[in-house]
């Protein structure tokens, strides 16, 4: 493991995490991410050859049933509604290219 | 007054009563983001509902639990202005039972935090000691119910969550094993994780809350369909001939004196009680909040990827195209802790991390739940401190390794996905609560409310239960 990173990693995470971050956090985020690397580090020192990796601390199991759509009260219109910005009952964005 | 005691009351005055000393509370408190009028409240109220152990009482309801209609935030700006179109299955149970919801309780923003300090809306302090944090993520609730706001509020614990601040606040806080209570409509932190449960003034509370709102739902394929038993019947059986281990590793990791002591005594307690106490050995516990911090923050940061500014939530309007609108919609809609634990589960995710960090911590994650699985072989349940220190002073943890370290008990506990309850066992010499954490195998919430419930009855008559708090 790498415990330190650099300011080029920082910018590349925020790029790739879509997060526009200044000057001022990215160093900020250097240091901090730096001394949390650090720390979880230690996980090194444990023997892990063999173990099987878990994602939940319950074993699950796929479950499986029909899918129905469902009448729900005051759909779409209260969802629509949590939209930002909106245009004849569509959600409206910026577009993707100029 | 308990849930229990409010059987034979007025009910309605008691609403009114309620709403009366939140709005007394509130100004110094602070442990809501939003708070319902009369009038209000009475919309919401299902009076089909028939007569229930909850029908008629208030609750709060942590800001990361979906109510429909009613603003929910997530103490974060980025959902000021959200009212979601349906309600959590949590809510629904609850609305359904006759529950009458009294506001939403503050919290980290996203549950980020063990302090409540991260909330966009402002910290909400102890009611022990108004200098000091309320603990967190869920500190809203656990103040507004020591404070005496509410009777009862529904939290979420991810990696201690409802414990450390029931433990900083002096109430009762359970986390439900995982899958045990639905996670539907539950703003999503680490779905491996998170767990919705009651914070309450006592343990016979927590199990008629946990009644209401345990079971499979649909809507959340994790929830498990094992049978959910009357969680009330068990609370006053015999602990004699039951074995309570104690693991050697929690005397080290930073543990306060006052803290240690108060854990002692209990141990004193349950040797009164008949309870054999055994030392046990968890040899993982020291990675447990490492593991946690990789595991939590690469699902935190898939989880927090929806917010784009499009669907729902803040939005940044002076943006060129939608590439920019996603970049300023995330450096402004999210805050500080919110976006480290994005970029560091970026960073355990990428490509040429994950199998050194992800992977990795998966697999300690394992070691640590296997420690829980031998340790129950030989004794019924767990106990512990819940934190390392009593509450500490608003501002004390700037750096957050040391913040992330309140979790040492009680992240591993998360990673294994098992139930523990947090119940009051003493206070330090400056009257701030300590708690003690029981944790029992999964599925075992009737026993570790059992081996609480007998704690309690114990001592109720002890000195330090006649503390007051500040509010």
């Amino acid at each position: 493991m790498v415990g330190k990173i650099d300011k080029q990693e920082v910018e590349y995470l925020a790029k790739l995490a879509r997060v526009g971050l200044t000057n001022a956090e990215i160093t900020k985020y250097q240091k901090d991410l730096g001394d949390i690397l650090g720390y979880v580090e230690k996980l090194n020192e444990v023997n892990t050859d063999g173990v099987a990796p878990m994602a939940a601390g319950i074993q699950a199991k796929d479950v499986m049933r029909d899918d129905k759509v469902e009448s729900v009260e005051g759909a779409p219109a209260e969802l629509l509604e949590c939209a930002p910005e909106k245009e004849d009952g569509f959600i409206k964005t910026k577009s993707v290219f100029e | 007054m308990s849930i229990k005691e409010l059987q034979k009351q007025d009910k309605v005055k008691f609403l009114a009563d309620t709403l009366d000393r939140i709005k007394e509370v509130e100004p110094k408190l602070h442990a809501f983001v939003t708070t319902l009028t009369a009038e209000d409240v009475k919309k919401d109220y299902r009076s089909e509902s028939g007569m229930t152990k909850l029908s008629g009482i208030p609750v709060g309801i942590k800001d990361v639990l979906c109510t429909r209609n009613l603003r929910t935030t997530a103490s974060a700006k980025m959902l000021d202005g959200f009212i979601p179109p349906y309600d959590a299955t949590v809510v629904k149970k609850l609305k359904d039972a006759g529950a009458i919801i009294v506001g939403k309780n503050n919290c980290d923003a996203w549950a980020h935090g063990a302090s409540t300090e991260n909330s966009d809306y402002g910290v909400t302090p102890n009611p022990w000691d108004l200098t000091r944090v309320s603990g967190g993520s869920s500190g809203g609730s656990a103040a507004a119910v020591a404070a005496g706001e509410i009777p009862y509020s529904i939290g979420t614990d991810t990696g201690g969550s409802i414990r450390q601040p029931a433990s900083f606040c002096g109430v009762v806080g359970l986390k439900p094993t995982y899958g045990r209570v639905s996670r539907y409509g539950l703003i999503a932190m680490a779905s491996s994780l998170d767990c919705p449960g009651p914070i309450t003034q006592t343990v016979e509370d927590a199990a008629i809350v946990l009644n209401t709102i345990a079971g499979k739902d649909e809507k959340d394929a994790t929830t498990s369909d094992s049978p959910v038993p009357d969680y009330t019947k068990d609370l006053d059986k015999s602990l004699k001939g039951m074995k309570i281990g104690v693991p050697k590793e929690y005397f080290g990791l930073g543990l306060d004196k006052e803290v240690e002591e108060v854990f002692r005594n209990s141990l004193k307690v349950y040797e009164k009680l008949g309870v054999e106490i055994v030392d046990i050995t968890l040899p993982h516990t020291e990675y447990g909040v490492a593991a946690y911090y990789i595991i939590m923050t690469a699902e935190t940061s898939s989880n927090l990827g929806r917010y784009d500014g499009v669907k729902y939530g803040y939005n940044a309007k002076e943006s060129k195209d939608l590439i920019d609108s996603y970049f300023k919609t995330r450096d402004e809609g999210f805050g500080d802790e919110a976006k480290r634990r994005i970029m560091l589960g970026t960073y355990v995710l990428s490509s040429g991390y994950y199998d050194a960090y992800y992977l990795k911590a998966a697999k300690v994650r394992r070691l640590i739940h296997d420690d829980f699985i031998k340790a129950f072989e030989k004794v019924d349940v767990i106990l512990s401190p819940v934190a390392p220190t009593p509450a500490f002073k608003i501002g004390e943890k700037a750096d957050p390794v040391s913040m992330y370290l309140a979790d040492v008990f009680t992240a591993p506990v998360s990673l294994a996905g098992l139930p523990a309850v947090s119940i009051p066992a003493g206070f330090s010499k400056d009257k701030l609560p300590i708690g003690i954490q029981i944790i029992g195998p999964h599925f075992e919430e009737s026993k570790i409310l059992n081996v609480a419930h007998m704690f309690e009855k114990a001592t109720e008559n002890d000195e330090w239960r006649k503390n007051k708090v500040v509010v």
